[in-house]
């Protein structure tokens, strides 16, 4: 056995070889992480003021559903470049604008103006009509995104898929709204 | 010498294939094992073999564009010959290859065949089991259709309430910010490439354990495993009691896998593909999306959670449930394997198996779930207010329009979120059904800012006919007690 471990030159030649590779593959892959790590961006890099349209398309005191085409989008998206969400104006230039996705797991909520309700058809969340959480499995109200006025037009700030990873963060540093630990 | 077995030596000599062949398919098993009992695993390879054909198939034709693939899917159904059987074929063969190694691992685990020296051999399993459930998944996503649209947005959600890292995560799932072709492109490659590419190698690895280890011995009470002693035992099994794996035992295998083969072409050929449903378009909000079978039992977990716990368990369960799986054959990898002296084994399997079948059951109806156009779709039955007051009928009408039908069923008919109301009178008075409406509580949002006071007036009124023919409704005893007081003087006095 033990002559087998003295190191002769063939076998130093052949850990030098591992080494070589070992070097060689480390110095093309390293690089590679960074393409697979591509799509994750610094907070705000994926959110963009986008134009929802004219003001005069939400009536005040009513909740509409409207949709914007995502600012990331590629060719290669098709219908899903559109993402709908729900539009509340309460006064002259005062609004609400709800991501689709309910806050328990990003499903589609739908608006009832009868009972001023949104509710949720996966697991039965209901939000109320300023988007507090109502009943049901979300921890939170609906995300909203931030808007503004300008030239009649309503802009938001959208383009990422709002989560409880982004928006529960944004509620607690900037204080606006409720705690999500409120619930 | 005949011209086939020339040929056959002339590959012979240069592929030497020969021996190992023969030692694989000739080694003794114990005569036990020659069971059809042991035929799963068997027939899971078939399946996967299936699920790889039938694959490729579709790849010929299939589009992973976010744009495209929906209408690949619906050309693949409609337009070309035997397209749809193909599609039918991969879905069913999913089903059933999913099953069957769920079956496949209940077997292993009550014949206790983890235990020494067959450890990694179930370790490797594990990964497989998770391996298929993760093509399960990925394949529902390729379907692009509204379900996987919204699916996709369930799974970025799970993903996002992991601390710290689940923004970045989301990102990396979806490929980007949104679900669209990106996230398409990279469950393609999981789907194509990654992990059935880790699923050969695993399944490779674990059937040369099976052949090399020897398959598991049918447990007998008494018949105790030990480190030190066992793998003689069981040589002296095998060869004392043996018989040759091909074609005692093998014949068995080559039945089953050809019935699981039939019965997924006969389910293909009479259920035929799964979808896709809707296009992929999220403006298109008129949807319950639901995800295929095997993950049925997961979605009414989620609904059932508490909030404040779902976080911590949709994080921690997984990773615990695994590790228990992993852990197991190092931790018990000696001793009984007969399930007569395991009890808890098989109160752990019966528990799991009895549970997973009714969420699954609950998740095929979703009473949790809203019934979105009830209160459109399912109006009051007559039979409940023929003979009521105007005040009561107005009350039904509010009922019927302010969707609470959506959540609270009458005479059968409406959501099951909330407690059916045929009988509300008898369990709350006037008061407490005008404060439930009012201020909700017990999963019920509060009405107070969106009904009138005249309509919680009539609603109520309604609901308090809500009762059996012959039983009284229920009443306040202090206001009874009231009432009750304010009558006497009145009667005494003529």
């Amino acid at each position: 056995m033990s002559e087998e471990k003295k190191v002769t030159r063939r076998t130093l030649l052949m850990t030098i070889g591992f080494v070589f590779n070992g070097i060689v593959a480390a110095a093309i892959t390293v690089p590679v992480i960074g393409y697979l790590l591509s799509p994750v961006k610094k907070k705000g890099a994926y959110n963009q003021w986008i134009s929802l349209g004219s003001l005069s398309q939400f009536p005040e005191g009513q909740t509409r559903l409207t949709e914007f085409i995502n600012p990331f989008k590629n060719p290669q998206d098709g219908e899903t470049a559109k993402t709908p969400c729900w539009v509340r104006r309460t006064g002259a230039d005062k609004f609400q604008v709800f991501a689709i996705n309910c806050a328990h797991l990003g499903c589609p909520v739908r608006w009832f103006p009868q009972s001023e309700l949104f509710m949720c058809p996966c697991h039965g969340g209901v939000y109320y009509a300023d988007g507090e959480r109502a009943s049901g499995p979300p921890e939170r109200g609906l995300f909203t995104y931030d808007y503004k006025l300008v030239n009649n037009e309503l802009q938001i700030n959208a383009g990422l898929m709002p989560t409880l990873a982004d928006q529960a963060r944004l509620v607690t540093i900037t204080g606006k709204g409720k705690s999500p630990c409120l619930g | 010498m005949s011209r086939i077995k020339k040929l056959y030596n002339w590959f012979e000599m240069r592929l030497q294939l020969e021996a190992p062949v023969k030692e694989a398919v000739l080694h003794p098993v114990p005569k036990s094992t020659a069971s059809w009992w042991y035929v799963f695993g068997s027939a899971a390879m078939t399946l996967l073999m299936l699920q790889i054909a039938t694959g490729i198939l579709l790849a010929l034709v299939y589009v992973p564009s976010g744009s495209e693939a929906w209408k690949s899917l619906d050309m693949l159904n409609h337009q070309l010959q035997l397209g749809w059987f193909l599609r039918a074929m991969h879905g069913w063969g999913s089903n059933f290859m999913v099953a069957v190694v769920l079956i496949h691992m209940a077997q292993v685990f009550i014949f206790g065949a983890y235990k020494f020296p067959r450890e990694l051999t179930w370790i490797l399993g594990v990964f497989l089991l998770l391996m298929t459930l993760g093509m399960a998944f990925t394949g529902q996503v390729l379907r692009f259709d509204q379900d996987a649209y919204w699916g996709l947005g369930i799974g970025a959600s799970i993903a996002s309430r992991v601390p710290l890292i689940g923004g970045p995560l989301v990102n990396l799932m979806l490929g980007g910010p949104f679900i669209g072709g990106a996230t398409l492109s990279r469950f393609f490659a999981l789907h194509v490439f990654v992990i059935p590419g880790a699923m050969l190698v695993f399944t490779g690895l674990h059937v040369w354990m099976v052949l090399k280890l020897g398959i598991n011995e049918w447990p007998m009470p008494g018949r105790v495993v030990r480190r030190n002693t066992y793998i003689q035992e069981y040589n002296e099994l095998a060869h004392k009691d043996g018989v040759p794996f091909v074609p005692d035992a093998f014949w068995k295998d080559l039945f089953f896998s050809a019935a699981i083969l039939a019965a997924v072409a006969i389910c293909a050929f009479v259920f035929g593909p799964y979808g896709p449903s809707g296009q992929p378009d999220p403006t298109i909000i008129q949807t319950a999306p639901k995800p295929d079978f095997f993950f049925l039992w997961l979605y009414a977990v989620l609904s059932y959670l508490p909030p404040n716990l779902e976080t911590p368990f949709v994080l921690i369960a997984p990773v615990i449930g695994i590790c228990i799986l992993l852990a197991l054959p190092l931790v018990a990898g000696e001793g009984e394997k007969s399930w007569h002296r395991r009890p808890v084994a098989v109160l752990v399997l019966v528990t799991v198996a009895v549970s997973w079948a009714t969420f699954t059951h609950l998740a095929t109806f979703t009473p949790w779930s809203p019934i979105m156009d009830a209160w459109s779709g399912d109006p009051v039955p007559p039979k409940l207010v023929h003979s009521e007051t105007p005040l009561e009928r107005q009350g039904a009408v509010v009922f019927q329009a302010k969707q609470c039908r959506n959540c609270h069923s009458v005479d059968g008919v409406g959501g099951q979120r909330g407690p059916a109301l045929d009988t509300v009178a008898t369990r709350l008075t006037e008061d407490q059904l005008i404060r439930q409406v009012l201020q909700g509580g017990g999963n019920m949002p509060a009405y107070g800012k969106t009904l009138s006071p005249p309509e919680v007036t009539a609603l109520v009124h309604f609901l308090e006919t809500l009762k059996p023919a012959n039983q009284p409704g229920a009443v306040d005893a202090s206001r009874e007690l009231q009432k009750a007081q304010n009558a006497a003087p009145q009667a005494a006095q003529p």
